[in-house]
Protein backbone atom coordinates (compact mmCIF):
# COMPACT_ATOMS: atom_id res chain seq x y z
CA UNK A 1 0.00 0.00 0.00
CA UNK A 2 1.29 3.43 -0.87
CA UNK A 3 2.43 5.52 2.06
CA UNK A 4 0.24 8.50 3.00
CA UNK A 5 1.63 11.78 4.28
CA UNK A 6 0.18 15.20 5.18
CA UNK A 7 1.16 18.75 4.22
CA UNK A 8 2.60 20.39 7.37
CA UNK A 9 3.09 23.91 5.98
CA UNK A 10 0.50 26.60 5.28
CA UNK A 11 0.73 26.26 1.50
CA UNK A 12 2.98 24.53 -1.01
CA UNK A 13 3.05 23.87 -4.74
CA UNK A 14 2.92 20.53 -6.47
CA UNK A 15 5.52 20.77 -9.25
CA UNK A 16 6.09 19.20 -12.62
CA UNK A 17 9.76 18.46 -11.85
CA UNK A 18 11.56 17.69 -8.55
CA UNK A 19 12.92 21.24 -8.29
CA UNK A 20 11.68 24.55 -6.85
CA UNK A 21 12.01 25.92 -10.37
CA UNK A 22 9.72 23.20 -11.72
CA UNK A 23 6.41 24.50 -13.10
CA UNK A 24 3.75 24.66 -10.36
CA UNK A 25 0.79 22.39 -11.14
CA UNK A 26 -1.50 23.12 -8.20
CA UNK A 27 -1.39 24.40 -4.62
CA UNK A 28 -1.83 22.18 -1.60
CA UNK A 29 -2.91 23.44 1.83
CA UNK A 30 -2.07 22.61 5.44
CA UNK A 31 -3.41 19.18 6.34
CA UNK A 32 -3.96 17.96 2.75
CA UNK A 33 -3.20 14.24 2.39
CA UNK A 34 -1.08 12.78 -0.37
CA UNK A 35 0.10 9.28 -1.30
CA UNK A 36 3.76 8.78 -2.17
CA UNK A 37 4.39 7.34 -5.65
CA UNK A 38 8.15 7.78 -6.00
CA UNK A 39 11.10 9.16 -4.00
CA UNK A 40 14.15 10.91 -5.44
CA UNK A 41 16.59 12.28 -2.84
CA UNK A 42 14.57 14.77 -0.79
CA UNK A 43 11.79 15.01 -3.35
CA UNK A 44 8.71 12.83 -3.61
CA UNK A 45 6.23 12.40 -6.43
CA UNK A 46 2.80 12.34 -4.87
CA UNK A 47 -0.87 12.07 -5.71
CA UNK A 48 -3.24 14.13 -3.56
CA UNK A 49 -6.00 11.96 -2.04
CA UNK A 50 -8.61 13.89 -4.02
CA UNK A 51 -6.96 12.20 -7.03
CA UNK A 52 -6.54 15.45 -8.97
CA UNK A 53 -3.15 15.30 -10.64
CA UNK A 54 0.24 14.15 -9.47
CA UNK A 55 3.50 16.03 -9.05
CA UNK A 56 6.63 16.66 -6.96
CA UNK A 57 6.95 18.03 -3.43
CA UNK A 58 10.01 18.57 -1.24
CA UNK A 59 9.86 16.18 1.73
CA UNK A 60 10.21 19.04 4.23
CA UNK A 61 6.64 20.07 3.35
CA UNK A 62 5.31 16.74 4.59
CA UNK A 63 4.84 14.83 7.85
CA UNK A 64 4.04 11.21 8.50
CA UNK A 65 1.55 12.32 11.14
CA UNK A 66 -2.06 12.77 10.16
CA UNK A 67 -2.93 16.43 10.59
CA UNK A 68 -6.36 16.93 12.09
CA UNK A 69 -7.97 20.26 11.40
CA UNK A 70 -11.02 19.95 13.69
CA UNK A 71 -11.46 18.92 17.30
CA UNK A 72 -14.42 16.66 16.67
CA UNK A 73 -12.76 14.23 14.26
CA UNK A 74 -12.96 10.51 15.06
CA UNK A 75 -9.18 10.32 15.71
CA UNK A 76 -9.43 12.93 18.45
CA UNK A 77 -12.42 11.22 20.04
CA UNK A 78 -10.75 7.82 20.11
CA UNK A 79 -7.62 9.38 21.60
CA UNK A 80 -5.07 8.44 18.93
CA UNK A 81 -1.57 9.22 20.22
CA UNK A 82 0.36 12.32 19.17
CA UNK A 83 2.90 10.04 17.49
CA UNK A 84 0.19 9.39 14.92
CA UNK A 85 -1.72 12.64 14.74
CA UNK A 86 -1.05 16.36 15.05
CA UNK A 87 -3.85 18.78 15.74
CA UNK A 88 -3.74 21.87 13.58
CA UNK A 89 -3.95 24.99 15.72
CA UNK A 90 -2.99 23.19 18.92
CA UNK A 91 -0.67 24.59 21.56
CA UNK A 92 1.16 27.76 20.65
CA UNK A 93 -1.33 29.28 18.24
CA UNK A 94 -3.04 32.51 17.22
CA UNK A 95 -5.02 32.53 20.49
CA UNK A 96 -1.81 32.34 22.55
CA UNK A 97 -0.23 35.06 20.39
CA UNK A 98 -3.26 37.30 21.07
CA UNK A 99 -2.92 36.71 24.82
CA UNK A 100 0.82 37.42 24.58
CA UNK A 101 0.00 40.73 22.86
CA UNK A 102 -2.38 41.68 25.68
CA UNK A 103 0.33 40.94 28.24
CA UNK A 104 3.13 42.65 26.28
CA UNK A 105 1.72 45.80 24.73
CA UNK A 106 5.22 47.15 24.04
CA UNK A 107 5.83 44.34 21.52
CA UNK A 108 4.57 45.36 18.09
CA UNK A 109 3.73 42.67 15.54
CA UNK A 110 2.98 45.07 12.66
CA UNK A 111 6.58 45.02 11.31
CA UNK A 112 6.52 41.21 11.41
CA UNK A 113 3.25 41.14 9.45
CA UNK A 114 4.84 43.49 6.90
CA UNK A 115 7.98 41.37 6.71
CA UNK A 116 5.94 38.23 6.03
CA UNK A 117 4.39 39.92 3.00
CA UNK A 118 7.75 40.04 1.18
CA UNK A 119 7.54 36.98 -1.06
CA UNK A 120 9.88 36.53 -4.03
CA UNK A 121 8.20 35.06 -7.11
CA UNK A 122 9.56 31.97 -8.80
CA UNK A 123 10.16 33.96 -12.01
CA UNK A 124 12.23 36.57 -10.16
CA UNK A 125 14.25 33.86 -8.40
CA UNK A 126 14.91 32.12 -11.70
CA UNK A 127 16.12 35.35 -13.31
CA UNK A 128 18.27 36.08 -10.24
CA UNK A 129 20.03 32.70 -10.57
CA UNK A 130 20.49 32.80 -14.35
CA UNK A 131 21.65 36.43 -14.52
CA UNK A 132 24.04 35.88 -11.63
CA UNK A 133 25.63 32.84 -13.24
CA UNK A 134 24.45 30.68 -10.33
CA UNK A 135 23.16 27.10 -10.31
CA UNK A 136 19.53 26.46 -10.98
CA UNK A 137 18.31 24.67 -7.82
CA UNK A 138 18.74 21.51 -9.84
CA UNK A 139 16.64 18.42 -9.79
CA UNK A 140 17.08 16.32 -6.70
CA UNK A 141 19.80 18.64 -5.54
CA UNK A 142 18.54 18.99 -2.01
CA UNK B 1 -5.73 5.85 46.00
CA UNK B 2 -4.54 9.42 45.92
CA UNK B 3 -5.31 11.12 42.64
CA UNK B 4 -2.58 13.35 41.36
CA UNK B 5 -3.00 16.63 39.54
CA UNK B 6 -0.58 17.60 36.82
CA UNK B 7 1.17 19.86 39.32
CA UNK B 8 1.63 16.96 41.72
CA UNK B 9 3.03 14.89 38.93
CA UNK B 10 5.48 17.62 37.93
CA UNK B 11 6.57 18.02 41.54
CA UNK B 12 7.02 14.29 41.78
CA UNK B 13 9.18 14.29 38.66
CA UNK B 14 11.11 17.17 40.18
CA UNK B 15 11.84 15.13 43.31
CA UNK B 16 12.96 12.27 41.10
CA UNK B 17 15.37 14.66 39.39
CA UNK B 18 13.32 14.42 36.24
CA UNK B 19 11.86 17.90 36.04
CA UNK B 20 13.91 18.64 32.98
CA UNK B 21 13.02 15.41 31.23
CA UNK B 22 10.61 15.22 28.39
CA UNK B 23 7.49 13.26 29.23
CA UNK B 24 6.45 10.46 26.95
CA UNK B 25 3.66 11.85 24.83
CA UNK B 26 1.10 9.42 26.13
CA UNK B 27 1.68 10.61 29.70
CA UNK B 28 1.85 14.26 28.76
CA UNK B 29 -1.35 13.87 26.83
CA UNK B 30 -3.26 12.95 29.93
CA UNK B 31 -3.42 16.54 30.91
CA UNK B 32 -4.45 18.48 33.93
CA UNK B 33 -6.48 16.59 36.43
CA UNK B 34 -6.62 13.05 35.21
CA UNK B 35 -6.26 10.58 38.03
CA UNK B 36 -2.99 8.71 38.22
CA UNK B 37 -1.69 7.11 41.38
CA UNK B 38 1.71 7.73 42.85
CA UNK B 39 2.65 4.15 41.97
CA UNK B 40 1.66 4.68 38.39
CA UNK B 41 3.60 7.93 38.35
CA UNK B 42 6.65 6.09 39.67
CA UNK B 43 6.27 3.57 36.88
CA UNK B 44 6.19 6.30 34.26
CA UNK B 45 9.08 8.10 35.89
CA UNK B 46 11.24 5.00 35.66
CA UNK B 47 10.21 4.44 32.07
CA UNK B 48 11.22 8.05 31.37
CA UNK B 49 14.62 7.40 32.89
CA UNK B 50 15.04 4.44 30.58
CA UNK B 51 14.00 6.53 27.63
CA UNK B 52 17.35 8.14 26.89
CA UNK B 53 16.08 9.37 23.59
CA UNK B 54 13.25 11.29 25.21
CA UNK B 55 15.10 14.59 25.24
CA UNK B 56 15.77 14.29 21.53
CA UNK B 57 12.05 14.45 21.01
CA UNK B 58 11.85 18.04 22.25
CA UNK B 59 12.20 19.53 18.80
CA UNK B 60 9.76 17.14 17.23
CA UNK B 61 7.13 17.99 19.78
CA UNK B 62 6.53 21.38 18.23
CA UNK B 63 4.80 21.24 14.87
CA UNK B 64 6.02 23.65 12.14
CA UNK B 65 2.85 25.63 12.89
CA UNK B 66 3.82 26.09 16.54
CA UNK B 67 7.39 26.96 15.57
CA UNK B 68 5.88 29.62 13.33
CA UNK B 69 4.07 31.28 16.25
CA UNK B 70 7.22 31.06 18.38
CA UNK B 71 9.27 32.56 15.53
CA UNK B 72 6.86 35.45 14.90
CA UNK B 73 6.93 36.47 18.53
CA UNK B 74 10.72 36.14 18.85
CA UNK B 75 10.91 38.36 15.74
CA UNK B 76 8.54 40.91 17.28
CA UNK B 77 10.70 41.04 20.42
CA UNK B 78 13.85 41.52 18.30
CA UNK B 79 12.03 44.41 16.59
CA UNK B 80 11.16 45.96 19.94
CA UNK B 81 14.93 46.41 20.43
CA UNK B 82 15.98 47.19 16.85
CA UNK B 83 14.14 49.28 14.27
CA UNK B 84 13.59 47.91 10.76
CA UNK B 85 15.62 49.72 8.10
CA UNK B 86 13.20 51.63 5.88
CA UNK B 87 14.74 50.85 2.50
CA UNK B 88 12.43 48.81 0.29
CA UNK B 89 15.02 48.19 -2.44
CA UNK B 90 17.61 46.86 0.00
CA UNK B 91 15.09 44.69 1.87
CA UNK B 92 13.71 43.26 -1.36
CA UNK B 93 17.22 42.33 -2.52
CA UNK B 94 17.98 40.75 0.87
CA UNK B 95 14.85 38.59 0.45
CA UNK B 96 15.79 37.73 -3.12
CA UNK B 97 19.19 36.39 -1.99
CA UNK B 98 17.93 34.83 1.25
CA UNK B 99 14.74 33.18 0.01
CA UNK B 100 16.63 31.69 -2.94
CA UNK B 101 19.35 30.32 -0.64
CA UNK B 102 16.73 28.85 1.70
CA UNK B 103 15.40 26.70 -1.13
CA UNK B 104 18.85 25.12 -1.42
CA UNK B 105 18.89 24.25 2.30
CA UNK B 106 17.79 20.96 3.87
CA UNK B 107 14.70 22.76 5.21
CA UNK B 108 13.30 24.70 2.25
CA UNK B 109 9.68 24.37 3.40
CA UNK B 110 8.87 26.08 6.69
CA UNK B 111 5.31 26.84 7.79
CA UNK B 112 5.03 30.28 6.22
CA UNK B 113 8.23 30.71 4.20
CA UNK B 114 11.52 32.49 4.95
CA UNK B 115 11.44 36.28 5.29
CA UNK B 116 14.34 38.66 5.84
CA UNK B 117 14.79 42.22 7.10
CA UNK B 118 17.65 44.69 7.58
CA UNK B 119 17.82 46.26 11.06
CA UNK B 120 18.66 49.95 11.36
CA UNK B 121 21.68 49.50 13.62
CA UNK B 122 25.45 49.89 13.37
CA UNK B 123 25.94 46.78 15.51
CA UNK B 124 27.46 43.90 13.57
CA UNK B 125 24.92 41.15 14.08
CA UNK B 126 22.39 38.74 12.56
CA UNK B 127 19.56 36.70 14.11
CA UNK B 128 17.35 33.90 12.91
CA UNK B 129 14.11 32.87 14.61
CA UNK B 130 12.53 29.42 14.49
CA UNK B 131 10.54 29.00 11.27
CA UNK B 132 12.72 31.31 9.21
CA UNK B 133 12.58 35.02 10.06
CA UNK B 134 16.10 36.37 9.50
CA UNK B 135 17.38 39.77 10.65
CA UNK B 136 20.67 41.34 9.58
CA UNK B 137 21.92 44.67 10.93
CA UNK B 138 23.03 47.49 8.65
CA UNK B 139 26.45 47.15 10.31
CA UNK B 140 26.63 43.53 9.18
CA UNK B 141 25.49 44.36 5.63
CA UNK B 142 28.25 46.98 5.47
CA UNK B 143 30.82 44.30 6.32
CA UNK B 144 29.88 42.46 3.10
CA UNK B 145 31.88 43.56 0.09
CA UNK B 146 29.94 41.49 -2.43
CA UNK B 147 26.84 39.32 -2.96
CA UNK B 148 28.71 36.11 -2.15
CA UNK B 149 29.69 37.40 1.29
CA UNK B 150 26.13 38.52 2.01
CA UNK B 151 24.96 35.08 0.88
CA UNK B 152 27.45 33.52 3.32
CA UNK B 153 25.96 35.46 6.27
CA UNK B 154 22.41 34.50 5.25
CA UNK B 155 23.33 30.85 4.63
CA UNK B 156 24.78 30.67 8.16
CA UNK B 157 21.51 31.99 9.60
CA UNK B 158 19.50 29.56 7.46
CA UNK B 159 21.77 26.87 8.95
CA UNK B 160 20.51 27.81 12.44
CA UNK B 161 16.88 27.61 11.25
CA UNK B 162 17.43 24.27 9.53
CA UNK B 163 19.03 22.73 12.64
CA UNK B 164 16.29 24.20 14.90
CA UNK B 165 18.83 25.82 17.20
CA UNK B 166 16.30 28.41 18.40
CA UNK B 167 13.85 25.78 19.60
CA UNK B 168 16.67 23.92 21.32
CA UNK B 169 17.49 26.96 23.44
CA UNK B 170 14.13 26.68 25.20
CA UNK B 171 14.67 25.30 28.70
CA UNK B 172 13.86 21.62 28.74
CA UNK B 173 11.66 21.90 31.79
CA UNK B 174 9.56 24.48 30.01
CA UNK B 175 9.00 22.18 27.07
CA UNK B 176 7.82 19.53 29.51
CA UNK B 177 5.31 22.01 30.89
CA UNK B 178 4.19 23.08 27.45
CA UNK B 179 3.67 19.53 26.30
CA UNK B 180 1.73 18.70 29.43
CA UNK B 181 -0.65 21.58 28.75
CA UNK B 182 -0.77 21.16 24.98
CA UNK B 183 -1.56 17.48 25.36
CA UNK B 184 -4.98 18.08 26.85
CA UNK B 185 -6.19 19.73 23.72
CA UNK B 186 -6.43 16.37 22.03
CA UNK B 187 -9.42 15.61 24.20
CA UNK B 188 -11.04 18.98 24.73
CA UNK B 189 -10.86 22.61 23.70
CA UNK B 190 -8.96 25.04 25.88
CA UNK B 191 -10.44 26.64 28.95
CA UNK B 192 -9.43 30.25 29.63
CA UNK B 193 -7.15 29.17 32.49
CA UNK B 194 -5.35 26.77 30.15
CA UNK B 195 -4.74 29.58 27.66
CA UNK B 196 -3.33 31.67 30.50
CA UNK B 197 -0.90 28.98 31.62
CA UNK B 198 0.02 28.10 28.05
CA UNK B 199 0.73 31.79 27.38
CA UNK B 200 2.94 31.86 30.47
CA UNK B 201 4.95 28.93 29.11
CA UNK B 202 5.00 30.61 25.69
CA UNK B 203 6.38 33.84 27.21
CA UNK B 204 9.07 31.86 29.02
CA UNK B 205 10.02 30.06 25.81
CA UNK B 206 10.24 33.35 23.90
CA UNK B 207 12.42 34.74 26.66
CA UNK B 208 14.75 31.71 26.54
CA UNK B 209 15.23 32.14 22.80
CA UNK B 210 15.65 35.93 22.72
CA UNK B 211 18.10 35.79 25.65
CA UNK B 212 20.14 33.25 23.71
CA UNK B 213 19.97 35.19 20.43
CA UNK B 214 20.63 38.65 21.85
CA UNK B 215 22.62 38.14 25.05
CA UNK B 216 24.26 34.75 25.41
CA UNK B 217 24.69 33.31 21.94
CA UNK B 218 24.62 29.69 20.87
CA UNK B 219 27.16 27.06 21.83
CA UNK B 220 30.34 26.69 19.87
CA UNK B 221 29.05 23.44 18.37
CA UNK B 222 25.85 25.10 17.09
CA UNK B 223 27.91 27.83 15.40
CA UNK B 224 30.11 25.22 13.75
CA UNK B 225 27.03 23.32 12.64
CA UNK B 226 25.57 26.50 11.09
CA UNK B 227 28.90 27.21 9.36
CA UNK B 228 28.95 23.71 7.88
CA UNK B 229 25.35 24.06 6.68
CA UNK B 230 26.30 27.41 5.14
CA UNK B 231 29.14 25.82 3.15
CA UNK B 232 26.73 23.21 1.76
CA UNK B 233 24.04 25.76 0.88
CA UNK B 234 26.55 28.09 -0.81
CA UNK B 235 28.04 25.24 -2.84
CA UNK B 236 24.62 23.96 -3.90
CA UNK B 237 23.67 27.32 -5.33
CA UNK B 238 27.01 28.18 -6.89
CA UNK B 239 28.57 30.71 -4.50
CA UNK B 240 32.06 29.94 -3.31
CA UNK B 241 32.15 28.93 0.38
CA UNK B 242 35.37 30.95 0.62
CA UNK B 243 32.97 33.91 0.93
CA UNK B 244 32.17 32.74 4.46
CA UNK B 245 35.85 32.74 5.39
CA UNK B 246 36.33 36.18 3.84
CA UNK B 247 33.34 37.49 5.75
CA UNK B 248 34.70 36.16 9.04
CA UNK B 249 38.07 37.78 8.34
CA UNK B 250 36.40 41.16 7.80
CA UNK B 251 34.39 40.73 10.98
CA UNK B 252 37.54 39.79 12.87
CA UNK B 253 39.05 43.13 11.87
CA UNK B 254 35.98 45.20 12.63
CA UNK B 255 34.53 43.66 15.74
CA UNK B 256 34.97 45.39 19.03
CA UNK B 257 36.05 42.47 21.27
CA UNK B 258 34.26 43.92 24.31
CA UNK B 259 31.24 44.94 22.21
CA UNK B 260 27.63 44.08 22.76
CA UNK B 261 26.96 42.55 19.37
CA UNK B 262 28.25 39.60 17.39
CA UNK B 263 31.51 39.52 19.37
CA UNK B 264 29.57 38.84 22.54
CA UNK B 265 27.36 36.09 21.17
CA UNK B 266 29.70 34.23 18.80
CA UNK B 267 32.93 32.27 19.08
CA UNK B 268 35.94 34.16 17.75
CA UNK B 269 35.97 34.39 13.95
CA UNK B 270 39.55 33.10 14.03
CA UNK B 271 38.57 29.70 15.44
CA UNK B 272 35.65 29.42 13.02
CA UNK B 273 37.96 30.15 10.07
CA UNK B 274 40.29 27.40 11.25
CA UNK B 275 37.42 24.89 11.24
CA UNK B 276 36.13 26.05 7.86
CA UNK B 277 39.53 25.72 6.25
CA UNK B 278 39.38 22.01 7.06
CA UNK B 279 36.28 21.52 4.89
CA UNK B 280 36.70 24.09 2.11
CA UNK B 281 38.92 23.30 -0.85
CA UNK B 282 41.55 26.04 -1.23
CA UNK B 283 40.79 26.51 -4.95
CA UNK B 284 37.08 27.00 -4.32
CA UNK B 285 37.09 30.76 -4.94
CA UNK B 286 35.22 31.63 -8.11
CA UNK B 287 35.47 35.02 -9.76
CA UNK B 288 32.68 37.40 -8.80
CA UNK B 289 30.29 37.74 -11.72
CA UNK B 290 29.73 41.30 -13.02
CA UNK B 291 25.92 41.10 -12.85
CA UNK B 292 26.13 40.11 -9.20
CA UNK B 293 28.51 42.99 -8.49
CA UNK B 294 26.14 45.44 -10.21
CA UNK B 295 22.94 44.34 -8.51
CA UNK B 296 24.63 44.17 -5.09
CA UNK B 297 25.79 47.77 -5.42
CA UNK B 298 22.49 49.00 -6.84
CA UNK B 299 20.45 47.47 -4.03
CA UNK B 300 22.66 48.23 -1.04
CA UNK B 301 24.43 51.49 -1.88
CA UNK B 302 22.29 53.51 0.56
CA UNK B 303 22.45 51.10 3.49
Amino acid sequence: MAETMCVQVRKCSLRKKPSFLGAPLRDLDYGDQVTIDETRNSWVRVTPVDGKGSGWLHLSALTEKKIILGHDSPEVKTGASSDEIALAGKGFNRQVEERFKQNNRNVDFAPIDAMEKIVISQAEMHAFLVDGGLDSLGEGQT
Amino acid sequence: MKHLTRRDFMEYLGRMGLAGTILPRSVAGWGLDLPISLDEAAGYASSIMKGGKAAMKAMEDFTPEQEYYIGRTVGAVVLSRYKPLKNETANHYLNLVGQTLALASDLPEVFNGYHLLILDSDDINAFATPSGLIFVTRGMVRCCSNEGELAAVLAHEIGHVQAKHGIQSIEKGRITEAIAIIGIEATKTFADSDIASLTETFEGSINDITTTLINNGYSRSFEDEADQAAVTILERIGYSPVNLVNMLKIMYQRLDPGGMDFARTHPSPKSRIKNLEKIIKPDAMAAENSTRARRFKAALQNV
